[in-house]
């Protein structure tokens, strides 16, 4: 095995360790998108009525169209969250012994977003696996297509979390983050609501959630739960994915990044 | 030449100049001291010689390899203990160790070897399956020291490594790095404030406000040169 996939491995590996190590993360991951889906969507049913558009093919109760939005709502906390750990101290010396391996700079972080995507699509699984229990069921080959639509949607939104974390000096906390990134894209996104619900609201609105990365990543999951390939949702993640990673890229080159601020 | 050589080097951060024409040689089998008081510019250098930031002004030399040329060869010949702890606290002391050496590139039985050897020699062998939240702080350090020296470096840096630890312990593991030197020919760099941690035949090397104040022998009369130096160009 050549030295890059060993550290991939390693890095993987723990990752996983880590993951396992810590059981209330898994419990914390999933109360969040659960408390959504049994409480806020059974309520918001009577308020919403949806229309059927692609890929439904039929009347759905809300909880179920809402299901591939939660599904992006652990993606996106769990890439902020990844990501964002990296800013206190702590991590930040893991980071740096990371950063001092004699492998290309590229390949460590994209180790470490291949790592912590990996491990958001196993806790989505856990939370489809209890959706599934409360009746909202899809098809097998819908739970095995929406996996490579989740990986490439976890590892864009933690590509925007290293962005943010090689970036960010104000923002330190989580609760900053949550106000000024996850809120803002989670609400202007298909994730509790359809686009043309949003238009019927405000046009302006619709576009910024057209536009957002998130909605993007909603959708890609969304068909792929039905069996079917969005492409333009897969062209706007692997863009912003670009985009993210390469200003990441950008932020940890020791020429000019973030790593500089905190030495 | 091995060792260590790092000729005029400068690092500003925007406006503020933090190292000024920074030159040292530190040859094979040498303990180097690196003092300097509190913001003389140690941590900066420290960054410098492990890639976390880079220069244009001046050249880093690790074994041979030009940092700036081909920093991934100049890497691998660093090992690295941070002034911050850098071990995960919830993975076992094995695992710490196996993690580092597949960031190397190395893995399976010639990773658990060389962790299983490194734990011996640090008399920790039974403790490998322990988390390392659990060791002291003497052990976490002495364990850190081990761990950059899995991938067998031929420079060992470490910035500040006795911080929060008690004189005894401060003593052992300053003793075990200065016998690393001498015995195994390992070139050492050790930043510190403390010029109790320097002995006579330490090379020593002071930095105040980013510039080379003193580079030769430590002497016996170290301190207070230290002091009346440093004192005097505050």
């Amino acid at each position: 095995m050549t030295a890059a996939l060993v550290a991939l491995r390693a890095i993987l590996h723990r990752e996983a360790l880590r993951f396992l190590g810590q059981r209330g993360r898994l419990v914390a991951a999933l109360v969040r998108p659960l408390v959504w889906l049994f409480i806020f969507a059974a309520g918001f049913r009577a308020a919403l009525g949806l229309s059927i558009t692609p890929p439904y093919q039929t009347y759905i109760p809300y909880e179920t169209y809402v299901v591939p939005g939660l599904c992006g709502m652990i993606l996106l906390f769990n890439g902020m969250q990844s990501s964002l750990s990296l800013v206190y101290d702590r991590e930040m010396g893991s980071m740096r012994l990371l950063l001092t391996s004699p492998l290309p700079r590229w390949w460590l972080l994209l180790s470490k977003l291949i790592a912590g995507a990996a491990i958001s699509v196993l806790q989505a699984y856990a939370f489809l696996a209890i959706a599934f229990a409360y009746g909202i069921r899809m098809t097998g080959a819908g739970y095995l297509g929406a996996l490579p639509a989740m990986f490439f949607a976890a590892l864009m939104l933690g590509a925007l979390g290293l962005m943010l974390s090689s970036f960010i000096r104000q923002l330190e906390n989580f609760a900053g983050v949550m106000n000024f990134v996850i809120f803002p894209m989670f609400f202007l996104s298909t994730a509790l609501y359809p686009l043309w619900k949003m238009a019927e609201a405000s046009p302006l609105l619709a576009r910024a959630c057209a536009a957002n990365p998130f909605t993007q990543a909603v959708e890609l999951i969304r068909f792929a739960l039905y069996r079917q390939l969005n492409a333009p949702a897969l062209g706007w993640v692997a863009l912003a994915l670009l985009v993210f990673g390469a200003l990441a890229l950008w932020g940890y080159d020791p020429e000019r990044g973030t790593v500089r601020r905190k030495a | 030449m091995t060792g260590l050589r790092v000729e005029s080097v400068g690092f500003s951060y925007g406006a503020k100049r933090a190292l000024d024409g920074v030159s040292f040689v530190v040859p094979p089998g040498r303990f180097c001291a690196l003092l300097g008081p509190n913001g003389a510019g140690k941590s900066t250098l420290f960054a410098l010689l492990t890639r976390l930031f880079t220069t244009r002004e001046g050249r880093i030399e690790v074994a041979g390899h030009d940092m700036a040329g081909s920093p991934r060869a100049a890497l691998a010949r660093i090992g690295v203990v941070f002034q911050q702890p850098t071990l995960d606290l919830d993975l076992t002391v094995r695992r710490n160790l196996l993690y580092f050496a597949a960031l190397h590139g190395i893995s399976g039985r010639e990773a658990e070897t060389r962790a299983a050897a490194a734990l011996d020699r640090l008399g920790m062998a039974e403790r490998a399956p322990e988390k390392v939240r659990n060791l002291n702080g003497g052990h976490r350090r002495r364990m850190e020291i081990a761990r950059a020296l899995l991938h067998r470096p031929s420079v060992l840096l470490l910035d500040e490594p006795t911080v929060g630890l008690d004189a005894a312990t401060r003593a052992a593991i300053n003793d075990h790095v200065h016998r690393l030197a001498a015995e195994d020919g390992l070139t050492v760099l050790w930043a510190t404030h403390l010029t109790d941690e320097v002995r006579a035949d330490d090379q020593a090397v002071i930095l105040h406000k980013g510039r080379i104040l003193v580079d030769g022998p430590a002497g016996a009369d170290l301190t207070d040169r230290f002091l009346t130096l440093t004192g005097e160009m505050a």
